[in-house]
């Protein structure tokens, strides 16, 4: 076979190895289907083409190579090379026609060989690419699999390890917890076996004691004695009374006199903290029911039949309210209706918060929004720029005014006259216009104040409203604050809770004290002035000043149990509005807030308060 | 704030008169008495030996001086000088003296406490109080002097009684539920009396004036309990000082814990005011010199000057590190004292000694914290307002106030070492005590706040 493949292009066959070996991923036609057999038939046939080539065809056997030509090409499909035959014995002749279209056909079919050849380089290029990163790949991921492995394994041996050490700390613990229960009754047997030795020892001493003083006081110890010039009277000037049965039953009498006023005093002050309370409670009560009433209708049209009953009973404990004799009957019988209508109160003033809170988050959600507000700064800008402009306006038509009055004035004049005749008129015409145009504008100008006026009023009447909202929000917010948990009311307790009064008096007292001159140096002994290294003004920073003398207040209104009750009504009764704002700060919980408040006024009185500089 | 000149003193012994008139001051065996106003001396006693102890009569006619070492106690009258009183107590010996508070009465405790005498200076007799317990606060008087609680120790156990100390009648005989008693204190309305164990045992035992126990509290066991205790003024609260460090507030309702106050090393809070003092260099102070006007003669310049600084928060305090194995140690709360009109309640951490907490008991929290250069001698409240006077053993004086804190130096030549410092009970004046000299510094007229307060611009 292999001299067949003599037909071969010799650039093909060279290149034919590595194409064959591909061969079954081309895409298949019928005729590179063709030119595959051609392909494969030419593998052997690699070297010495040329020669062989060149030795196909001689001068002599051209006969011979034609014939061997057309048989190849009809094998293969071409067409014969040959003319056809009229006659079976004349002699076939070479058709020249269909040798040209064979070698065309050849041809094209090459091109076609080498172009799919070319695909295939490619194609085989991007694959090899492509194993290379996978191979890459691969092994990049064996890698990491390799070291995860090596990492799980790490982790296991630390975890192990540190199962290890958990239970060695176990064991520690456990022998710790030993060793100290160990230790407790150690300390226990030895405080017993202290406890026991120092009662022996004692005894011991005590025997002693007993001895010694035996032996001290039998003695008739000449010399304890008391020396004395002449003996003084009693300080109550009574004189000593025999011990008898009856000075112990007045001795008790009196005891039990003294326990008894002191717990009357308690008692007493007790009662008084009650009232104080009561009476926070009744107008919190009240100022809860003020608050809820305006709410009342609202809440009733929408919503249900719960809080609708829940309101009602508000209008009865209104009615109730006012019957104050309730608040002096004892608690017992009023605590639970109170409590009952207070938590009612409470749940509804909670709920209309919250609605109220619901409310804000959303009008700040559509605050933002709003974009037909106009800012306030921007009116202002607004307004500032249109003033501006009326001025300029103004002194433009004064000016102008000015000089209408010139030439008017200076009409007289026979140079003026000529030229009135000239221009006047047209400039009478002219200005009159202007002014016309101008009056105009002005009145475009007022116009245009007087809305932007009238929008900022608009917007001051919206920020009042949205001011007044707020305010109530914070005010229910306030008073959010202000439960009445028994915690909270168990240590305020212990200071009792109204204190204004107390305070004033104390306030009172102070002053007192600065008014009374403290040391008069009076015909004295040398005194002499200190060098005062006086680096005092550790005072804090005045931040620090305030905050100390709101302390100062807000401590001056602990009330000290040794204030009678006396000391309190007149100040009670001259109400003033400090007094009122204490009356505020002595809820208990809500102090915080309203120090604050009060600090303010009690700046004032505590500038002569001030004692160390 | 002006100074006194400076006299001479022994072994500390200085003290007001309860009326505020007069000045004791003992120098070796002479007892000095001057007029507080005039300082002028107004009687001058001369006892047997050195005087150890003085103490006035609640009326402020009698002074009692007591020399423990001959066992004798000497009673001198202001009102008549040539008036003499001297009790012997003999070989039985003296450990203390008191009197009672009629002033008529005087309670000596022989040695060994196998005793108490009460003589009486109205009447010859004389009537023994056997079996006192040997402890630190083993007698209380109520406020209205009406009644005296003595612990006692009889076979092993502790007991309280309560006498009427008009006729010194036994009122209440009552064993306390205590391992071993330290400490008794009536509360200042006299119903309430506190009772406390040991510093082996935490335990503290409130009883009604008829003997009942009203409450027992224990913070905790198996540690060092308590070390200090302080009624309020107002008889609203005790505080408990221990030696964990820790004030606990009992209420007077209750009888139970509302608060108690750690005594951390580090001050976080910035809500706080930490004082510091620092020290000074006098060149820096030269230009403040010019106040007060330099006093003809003055003596030598102080070597430093001191002044409180805001420490900006979080502090961290000096602590001691306590030596635990021995008795004693420097731990807890020693020192504990509520202002007069119990807003403010002043503490010392004694492993902290250089710095006095300030509690506002109102809102029941730490107001302020004075760290001092050195350890705190003692403090005192001024008995008419919350001021606060510090000594630490230098030649300065502290005040503190809710308004602020300020550092005077003592003038004088030499270094006067403040040790212990006594109010005077308007408040005007105190005496500073040295070891062997006291001077007395008036303060607050209404010229010195305003020089001080221009003094106070000048510096800012």
């Amino acid at each position: 076979m292999g001299d067949w493949m003599t037909v071969t292009d010799p650039g093909l066959s060279s290149e034919s190895k590595t194409i064959s070996q591909h061969t079954s991923e081309t895409k298949m036609s019928p005729s590179s289907l063709y030119s595959q057999q051609v392909l494969c038939s030419s593998i052997p046939l690699s070297k010495n083409v040329h020669s062989f080539f060149s030795a196909f065809c001689t001068e002599d056997n051209i006969e011979q190579s034609i014939s061997y030509l057309d048989q190849e090409l009809t094998t293969f499909g071409f067409p014969s090379l040959y003319e056809e035959s009229k006659g079976k014995e004349t002699k076939r002749e070479l058709n020249i026609v269909a040798v040209l279209n064979c070698m065309n056909e050849l041809l094209v079919l090459q091109r076609k060989n080498l172009l799919a050849q070319e695909n295939v380089e490619t194609q085989n290029l991007k694959l090899g690419s492509d194993m290379d990163h996978l191979q890459s790949c691969y092994s990049k991921l064996k890698e990491q699999l390799e070291t995860s492995r090596r990492e799980m394994i790490g982790l296991q041996e630390r975890d192990r390890q540190l199962q290890c050490k958990n239970r060695n700390l176990h064991q520690l613990l456990k022998n710790e917890k030993d060793e100290v229960q160990k230790l407790q009754n150690i300390i226990a047997s030895r405080a017993t076996q202290y406890n026991h030795d120092m009662k022996r020892k004692e005894r011991e001493y005590n025997k002693l004691k007993e001895r010694l003083h035996q032996l001290v006081m039998n003695k008739k110890d000449k010399k304890i004695a008391m020396d004395i010039l002449n003996y003084v009277g009693r300080a109550d000037g009574k004189r000593g009374s025999w011990r008898t049965g009856k000075t112990e039953a007045r001795n008790e009498d009196e005891m039990y006199k003294i326990l008894l006023n002191d717990y009357e005093y308690r008692q007493k002050q007790i009662l008084m903290e009650n009232a104080e309370l009561k009476k926070v409670l009744q107008q919190m009560k009240k100022e809860m029911i003020s608050l809820l009433s305006p709410q009342k209708k609202k809440p009733r049209e929408r919503v249900d039949d719960s809080t609708g009953t829940v309101i009602s009973d508000v209008e009865e404990d209104a009615g109730e309210l006012s019957r104050e004799s309730m608040w002096d009957l004892s608690c017992e019988t009023v605590r639970e209706q109170l409590t009952n209508s207070i938590r009612k109160q409470w749940r509804i003033l909670k709920s209309h918060v919250e609605k109220l809170d619901n409310q804000v988050s959303k009008v700040h959600l559509e605050g933002f929004n709003d974009e037909d507000v106009i800012s306030r700064q921007d009116h202002e800008q607004e307004t500032e720029k249109l003033e501006l402009e009326i001025q300029q306006c103004k002194e433009m038509i004064k000016t102008q005014q000015q000089l209408l009055q010139q030439l008017a004035t200076a009409c007289d004049d026979d140079t003026t006259s000529l030229l009135r005749d000239c221009y006047l008129l047209e400039e009478k015409e002219r200005l009159k216009e202007e002014w016309s145009l101008f009056k105009e504008q002005k009145k475009n100008f007022e116009r245009e104040r007087r809305s932007f006026t009238e929008a900022a009023i608009r917007l001051g009447l919206e920020r009042k409203a949205f001011e007044e909202e707020r305010a109530s929000w914070l005010k229910q917010q306030f008073l959010n604050m202000t439960t009445f948990d028994h915690q909270n009311s168990e240590n305020v307790k212990l200071f009792s809770a109204f204190s204004g009064s107390s305070d004033q008096d104390n306030l009172t007292v102070h002053s007192r004290q600065l008014q009374k001159k403290p040391h008069s140096m009076s015909n004295g002994s040398p005194v002499c002035m200190s060098k005062l290294t006086k680096s005092l003004p550790a005072s804090p920073s005045t931040s620090d000043f305030c905050q100390t003398r709101s302390c100062v207040s807000e401590h001056s209104s602990i009330n000290v149990l040794n204030i009678t009750p006396e000391d309190i009504k007149p100040n009670q009764v001259g109400g003033e509005c400090t007094n009122q704002k204490w009356s505020v700060a002595s809820r208990p919980g809500s102090q915080e807030g309203c120090y604050s408040g009060c600090s303010l006024t009690y700046t004032n009185s505590h500038v002569e308060k001030d004692d160390l500089p | 704030m002006n100074f006194s000149e400076v006299f001479k003193l022994s072994g500390l012994l200085c003290k007001f008169s309860p009326d505020g008139k007069y000045l004791a001051s003992c120098v070796q065996y002479r007892l000095v008495v001057r007029d507080v106003n005039t300082l002028q001396i107004v009687q001058l006693y001369t006892c047997l030996d050195q005087i150890q102890h003085i103490e006035w009569s609640a009326d402020s006619l009698f002074i009692l001086c007591a020399m423990y070492k001959r066992g004798l106690v000497q009673v001198w009258s202001l009102e008549q000088p040539e008036w003499h009183c001297k009790i012997d107590e003999g070989s039985a010996g003296l450990v203390a003296s008191c009197w009672s508070p009629d002033g008529r009465h005087i309670l000596n405790t022989t040695e060994f406490h196998l005793r108490i005498t009460v003589w009486s200076l109205c009447t010859k007799s004389v009537s023994y109080i056997k079996y006192p317990k040997a402890c630190l606060q083993g007698t209380t008087f109520t406020r209205d002097g009406r009644y005296m609680a003595l612990a006692e120790r009889r076979d092993c156990k502790d007991y309280v009684s309560i006498f009427v100390c008009s006729d010194w009648q036994l009122l209440r005989h009552f064993d306390t539920d205590t391992q071993d008693l330290t400490g008794i204190e009536w509360a200042p309305n006299g119903c309430v009396l506190a009772v406390w164990d040991s510093c082996l045992e935490y335990k503290v035992l409130l009883y009604s004036l008829d003997g009942r126990l009203l409450s027992a509290y224990s913070a905790y066991e198996w540690s060092l309990g308590i070390k200090s205790v302080a009624w309020s003024p107002s008889s609203q609260f005790l505080a408990v000082g221990s030696y964990d460090g820790k004030v606990r507030i009992l209420n007077h309702v209750t009888w139970k814990m509302i608060t108690e106050f750690e005594h951390p090393a580090a001050i976080n809070n910035p809500k706080i005011v930490v004082y510091k003092e620092a020290e000074k260099s006098p060149q820096l102070g030269l230009g403040c010199l010019s106040f007060p006007p330099p006093r003809a003669g003055a003596g030598p310049l102080p070597t430093s000057e001191s002044k409180y600084e805001i420490a900006s928060v979080p502090v961290s305090l000096q602590t001691l590190k306590p030596v635990t194995d021995r008795a004693n140690p420097k731990i807890g709360i020693g020192m504990l004292a509520f202002s007069p009109d119990s807003y403010f309640l002043a503490t010392r951490n004694d492993n902290v000694p250089s710095a006095v907490w300030v509690w506002d008991i109102q809102k029941l929290r730490l107001f302020a914290v004075l760290e001092q250069l050195s350890p705190v001698r003692a403090f005192q409240w001024d008995p008419q307002q919350p001021r606060l006077a510090i000594c630490t053993g230098g030649s300065r004086v502290y005040l503190w106030s809710p308004a602020g804190c300020l550092s005077v130096q003592v003038p004088g030549e030499g270094d006067f070492a403040v040790l212990s410092l006594c109010w005077h009970l308007s408040g005007d004046s105190m005496a500073l005590l040295s070891k062997d000299h006291f001077c007395l510094c008036f303060l607050e007229t209404e010229a010195a706040v305003g020089t001080a307060c221009r003094q106070l611009g000048g510096h800012t």
